[in-house]
């Protein structure tokens, strides 16, 4: 901290001169930080990874409508695992999640490269593939819900306009009901991911796409060769952030299909809901939550580790 | 600081502190009331409580079958800060006394003479270790069969009486150009059809040992298969658009003349009223197919939470004083569809539906017949109940499962359902 300059100056800036003064209120300076800092980590540190803990702790009890601590060990564990509806909706959570998050990738790069080729009213498109992301789950899933419903929306539409035999009842399909999900989630998503990648594409060096154009490669080819592996990092951020709004997803479920015919549309978010709150089943409740927590950690933790690692060694 | 903002700064705190201080002598009431009839039913309490000078905080949360209000009330409870009535009912007000949360109506109970005025049926549920914690506020019926005559007349049917009278019916209804049974594809509605459906074709005694009791031999023996069975043909009464559709949308179908019939309680009434319909002319009620010896009640009741406060206790025990007494009874269950907890009310006013409901309950009280609803928590327990629903709304929504399958898994969902 002592200025080790090889010139003594009498005419020093204040600045270093400054640095030369006592260890003190340097040592301050670099505490400070971490002093304002503190509340919230100690908050965050109590309010999430305490209460994950309790939540562990009840998952070991057999609490019902309030919390209890009459332990049982992993039994609150095996009843889940031998829960019919808990299956349907651990499944239904990695059909969305995959399809979520591919088909927004997919169609948001798509969106950004179209917007990225310097055409006109770029800003008002944009906004308007933007517009969705500002609508909350729920009002995306009740006007869905009128769209696919069968007797009101698109099926109806286009049985008027004399296509007798069209079919568009996924909704009240339990096979195909989730894919309802996944299609009201990527309308709403996909705008975001593709400002994303209209934001990377923009941090692109123009020397390199040049290059690649004088060595005479085609727009897709350089597009796909040259331009998308720049963008890893982009893709890391949309794929955690999808990945996070897959997980959430608890509004959009309740708006569109209510957990759909029967429990078909169940996600673990719902099943969690239902079990520890409606009926009464904390210590279930807490299990399945602990289960969804840790299906999430199995598949975010390596790809954290091998996209962080890369980026320091890359 | 300049004026404006003193005078700014002033206003603000002035308001704040408004906010802050709720009326001591106000109750807060959490229910699910809140379709057009079942409002306008529940706001004849509201202006008999400001007629008494008492306030009333309006906790309504909608879902027909109660879930949503049920959970809010649990968080709400959890937190330490439960209101002062809530619509809870059936097994239900055991468990929150079990833990200590509801408070004493005795003295309410022993000036207004509950002991003798309530079936013991009712007054049973509403005590907890021999004190009243609740007050029944009606007592609905479940297994109804309401029905649009002109529709019928269309088809050229009749009122079916028996399980197989309604397949009948339901076809001639479907070549006739309208939808046989109006229904709405959620868990509770389809639990509400299924009880109707297994009471009315296999007697009020095996719903006692299957529903009731949870014998794990009437739960998965041959009488539920073919009870299952039953209730899965009626998916072929009803229309393409139903997964989702909320009761009264289902309602609103038979009332306009879309739908033929609906399998719903008697709340359903509350809707056709509501519209300015007249029993027996407008609209046709009936037993369930099956279900004229036997009767699935569910009583609404308000419970009141335990109270610190002296005028919040005080307005409680008149909020129960008051959801007993004739004018309230028979101006709620006029709106509500419902018939009055207390049986020595004049039904002069209350239509034939009614009229018949209450000779029922009274003669199926006497003679047997007279069963908990266990779809609408008047049965079993919340967790138990929610397992059922479970296996009854899977079911029917799957197109290749057996009824043996579904049965088996009633008996799992019984005896797995809780620790």
């Amino acid at each position: 901290m002592r200025d080790s300059l090889p010139m003594k100056n009498t005419s020093a800036t204040p600045l270093e001169a400054g640095a030369k003064r006592s260890t003190p209120s340097g040592g301050l300076q670099a505490w400070l930080p971490r002093l304002v800092l503190a509340p919230s980590v100690a908050i965050s540190l109590f309010f999430v990874y305490g209460f994950m803990l309790w939540t562990f702790v009840l998952s070991l009890t057999s609490s019902r409508m309030l919390p209890s601590y009459d332990f049982v060990g992993f039994g609150q564990y095996s009843r889940l695992m031998a829960n019919e509806r808990w299956w349907v909706a651990s499944t239904n959570l990695m059909i969305f999640g995959v399809l979520f998050v591919v088909i927004c990738l997919v169609i948001g790069s798509l969106l950004a490269i179209l917007l990225d080729q310097k055409i006109r009213q770029e800003g008002a498109l944009r906004t308007i593939y933007l517009y969705p992301m500002a609508l909350s789950f729920i009002v995306t899933g009740v006007v869905w819900k009128w769209l696919l419903n069968p007797q009101l929306g698109i099926q109806a539409m286009v049985q008027s306009w004399g296509f007798e035999s069209f079919r568009f009842d996924w909704i009240t399909d339990p096979d195909m009901a989730i894919y309802t999900l996944v299609i009201a989630a990527v309308w709403q998503a996909s705008g975001f991911v593709m400002a994303l990648f209209l934001a990377g594409l923009r941090g692109i060096d123009d020397s390199i796409v040049k290059a690649a154009q004088l060595d005479g490669a085609s727009l897709p080819r350089i597009y796909w060769r040259v331009v998308m592996p720049c963008l890893r990092p982009v893709v890391f951020s949309a794929v955690m952030i999808l990945a996070h709004i897959a997980i959430k997803s608890f509004d959009l479920v309740v708006a569109l299909t209510g957990g759909g015919p029967g429990y078909a549309t169940d996600l673990p978010a719902t099943f969690m809901y239902a079990h520890a709150f409606t009926r009464a089943q904390i210590g279930l409740g807490s299990a399945s939550a602990m289960l969804m927590l840790g299906g999430v950690l199995a598949i975010l933790i390596p790809y954290l580790y091998s996209e962080l690692r890369s980026r320091k060694h890359g | 600081m300049s004026t404006f903002k003193k005078t700014t700064l002033a206003l603000a705190l002035a308001g704040a502190a408004l906010a802050s201080t709720a009326q001591a002598n106000e109750v807060e009431v959490l229910h699910w009331w809140t379709s057009g009839g079942e409002a306008r039913a529940a706001n004849v309490l509201k202006e008999l409580m400001e007629a008494e000078g008492y306030g009333w905080q309006d906790f309504a949360v909608a879902g027909g079958g109660g879930e949503t209000a049920m959970t809010v009330l649990k968080s709400r409870a959890m937190s330490g800060n439960p209101p002062s009535a809530a619509q809870i009912k059936g097994p239900e007000i055991q468990e929150w006394g079990e833990l200590g949360l509801l408070g004493d109506l005795n003295g309410v109970a022993d000036a207004e003479g509950w002991d003798e005025l309530l079936p013991d049926v009712v007054a049973d549920i509403m005590r907890y270790d021999g004190q009243y914690v609740a007050v029944p506020v009606n007592v609905h019926r479940v297994n109804w069969l309401w029905a649009n005559p002109e529709v019928l007349e269309a088809a050229g049917v009749e009122m079916p009486t028996t399980l197989d009278e309604l397949f009948e019916a339901g076809e001639a209804i479907r070549e006739a150009g309208f939808v046989p049974l109006a229904h709405g594809g959620q868990a509770w509605q389809d639990a509400t059809v299924f009880e109707s459906v297994l009471l009315g074709g296999q007697g009020s005694e095996f719903y006692q040992q299957a529903l009731v009791e949870l014998d794990p031999e009437a739960l998965g023996g041959e009488q539920m298969i073919d009870a299952l069975e039953d209730f899965k043909r009626t998916r072929e009464l009803m229309d393409e658009g139903m997964p989702g559709r909320d009761w009264n949308i289902a309602t609103a179908m038979v009332i306009d003349g879309v739908a033929g019939f609906q399998l719903m309680g008697d709340w359903a009434k509350g809707e056709f009223t509501a519209a300015g319909l007249t029993a027996g002319e407008d609209y046709l009620c009936a037993a369930a197919p099956g279900t004229e010896d036997a009767f699935t009640f569910n009583i609404d009741s308000l419970a009141m939470f335990r109270v610190t406060d002296d005028e919040e206790l005080e307005a409680q025990q008149a909020l129960a004083r008051l959801v007993l007494e004739p004018t309230f009874q028979e101006a709620f269950n006029l709106a509500k569809g419902s018939i009055p907890a207390r049986p020595d009310l004049d039904m002069s006013e209350f239509d034939s539906c009614a009229q018949q409901s209450l000779a029922d309950f009274q003669r199926t009280a006497e003679e047997g017949g007279l069963v908990p609803s266990m779809a609408h928590g008047m049965a079993v327990r919340a967790d138990v109940q929610g397992a059922i629903f479970d296996v009854v709304t899977n079911y029917f929504n799957d197109a290749d499962m057996p009824a043996e399958e579904a049965a088996e898994r009633m008996v799992s969902a019984a005896e797995a359902a809780s620790f």
